[in-house]
């Protein structure tokens, strides 16, 4: 009789993993930048239309040298750390009450169910004729913003708490402040950075919008004005800004993830 | 202490979970509950250290907790119930934290009750970073780091691999043949009752009742010998008996509801 014949099996478990590929980012923005500056140079496209990357670049040097670059970052900034914080501190207060009392959940569901999804650049002439033209008006535009996504973050947040860690501490005759501090704000903390994460995108969106009206200084006022004068180099130096100031934010919350949920 | 459950009766919604369970857990035996999934022995676990409000009934206890004990009723979970974002000390601390010992008392009391569980070299690790069975270890000594006057322990090696479950069989009856705690034990599993408990109430399911009480008169130490063993598969066979109809029953059943209080 024969052998019978020798086969490898044949391996089939390939793909679908991901796997790091570390600067293939940083190689392909650096392709499409070069591309876009050539298509300028070599006329594919009007410098009106979209402006070479050098040019934006040029026209941020400049700002800088002018010193108008501090002073509209520099307001940016302050609107957005005041209407965030009031914000988040308001909407976290409203998301735990939310989360631990069943009245107050009672109440708060439809009330932030019917009022989320309400565009809040929608209300800011409201804000504007009750809080004035000036800062307060921009202020509570963001923190409104920021507000409801933060009290649902922090209520589903809590919800997420197992109930047995709560059991536990009780077995143990925690104190219920105890509980709170130890048990539920941490449990609901991977929930409540994430909340974060969009509410910090909504502040910048509000940020941009409130200050098209009113405002001599800020990154959404120079936007408005570049694209009042045509000044498209000017007005996507304004767009990269927003855009670095975003990337900073996500970096810093990253940080804080990564400091505050290491135990994950 | 003595713990004495009186006239007991608990129902979730029309579920009747418990009825007129009457019951003494005497001062310094391991009693075990024994039963099938579902016959409500979470719930009276829970019932009997204050956890959960009974419908019908009360529990007693007769005598005062020593008066060390920072929690006379203390639980060991079957799933650990360990904070994640505390280290193995930190989730041993949590429960004497607000009992104002002083830094240094608390951290005494902490490294005694690691070392005398054979964590102290796991301090500063997360739960996530422990195997099943020395996660249950540190729920182990989060539990003996109070002084309990009762330990209540519910299931508390079922989540665990059968090599692993007969070490910490082992360890915990070192420990606790030092000390000797009261504690009620509940299990699904004979061989975990036969190996540790001085009584063993053996429940009925549907409503969970109590249908009888057999006492194993072998001290734990001594039951590793032929002459125990063969005393114990008697016992076995005799326990298996009063619970085999009904674990039948409860295998071939579409779950409805989830632990009670866990
Ligand atoms: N919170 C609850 N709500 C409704 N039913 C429950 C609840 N907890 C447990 N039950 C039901 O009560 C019965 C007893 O549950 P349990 O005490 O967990 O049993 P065991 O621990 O013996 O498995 C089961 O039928 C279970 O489905
Ligand atoms: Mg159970």
């Amino acid at each position: 009789m024969a052998e019978p014949q020798m086969r490898e099996v044949a391996f089939r478990g390939g793909g679908f993993v991901l796997s790091p590929r570390r600067g293939a980012a940083a190689v392909f923005f650096a392709l499409l930048l070069a591309l876009w500056e050539l298509a300028i140079r070599a006329g594919w496209i009007s410098p009106l239309f979209l402006p070479a990357p050098s040019a934006v670049t040029t026209a941020l040097w400049e700002l800088a040298l002018a010193g108008t670059l501090g002073l509209h970052v520099g307001q940016s900034l302050a609107r957005i750390a005041a209407g965030w914080s009031i914000g988040t501190i308001a909407g976290l207060g409203v998301g735990f009450a939310m989360g631990i009392w069943s009245m107050s959940r009672a109440i708060g569901v439809p009330a932030v169910s019917a009022l989320f999804p309400i565009p809040k650049i929608a209300l800011l002439p409201l804000l504007i004729l009750w809080l004035g033209i000036g800062e307060p008006s921009k202020i509570a535009t963001i923190a409104l913003g920021v507000f409801f996504p933060t009290a649902i973050a922090a209520y589903s947040g809590i919800d997420g708490v197992p109930r047995n860690l709560i059991r536990m501490g009780q077995s143990f005759n925690l104190p219920w402040l105890a509980i709170l501090r130890k048990i539920v704000l941490p449990g609901a903390l991977p929930g409540i950075l994430a909340g974060f994460r969009i509410t910090a995108s909504i502040a910048l969106i509000l940020l941009v919008a409130a200050e098209m009206i009113g405002a001599q200084y800020g990154i959404g006022a120079f936007i408005l004005s570049a694209g009042n004068l045509m000044q498209t180099d000017q007005l996507l130096a304004g767009v990269v800004l927003l855009s670095v100031l975003g990337l900073a934010i996500g970096t810093v919350l990253s940080r804080l993830e990564r400091w505050l949920l290491g135990w994950r | 202490m003595e713990l004495v459950v009186e006239k007991i009766g608990h129902r979730y919604g029309e579920l009747v979970a418990l009825e007129g369970i009457d019951l003494a857990v005497r001062e310094d035996e391991i009693l075990a509950l024994i039963g099938p999934s579902g016959c409500g022995k979470s719930t009276l676990l829970g019932i009997m250290g204050g956890i959960l409000r009974p419908s019908a009934g009360r529990i007693l206890v007769k005598g005062a907790p020593p008066a060390d004990s920072l929690n006379p009723f203390t639980y060991i979970f079957q799933d650990f119930a360990l904070l994640p974002w505390r280290s193995v000390e930190g989730n041993v601390a949590l429960p004497l934290e607000h009992h104002g010992l002083g830094a240094a008392e608390l951290r005494r009391r902490v490294a005694d009750v690691l070392a005398r569980t054979g964590l102290a070299e796991f301090r500063t690790a997360y739960p996530k970073q422990l195997s099943g069975g020395m996660r249950q270890r540190v729920g182990i000594a989060r539990a003996l780091a109070v002084n309990p006057a009762i330990l209540l322990m519910d299931e508390p090696l079922s989540a665990l691999d059968a090599q692993t479950r007969e070490l910490l069989m082992e360890d915990f009856l070192a420990l606790w043949l030092r000390a000797r705690t009261t504690a009620v034990y509940v299990t699904h599993n004979l061989a975990e009752a036969l190996r540790l408990a001085d009584r063993v109430a053996v429940l009925s399911r549907r409503p969970g009742r109590l249908r009888d009480i057999v006492a194993i008169d072998i001290p734990q130490a001594d039951r590793a010998t032929p002459a125990a063993q063969a005393q114990l598969a008697g016992l076995h066979d005799r326990l298996w008996g009063l619970i085999k109809a009904e674990a039948q029953i409860a295998e071939r059943e579409v779950i409805a509801a989830g632990a009670s209080y866990g």
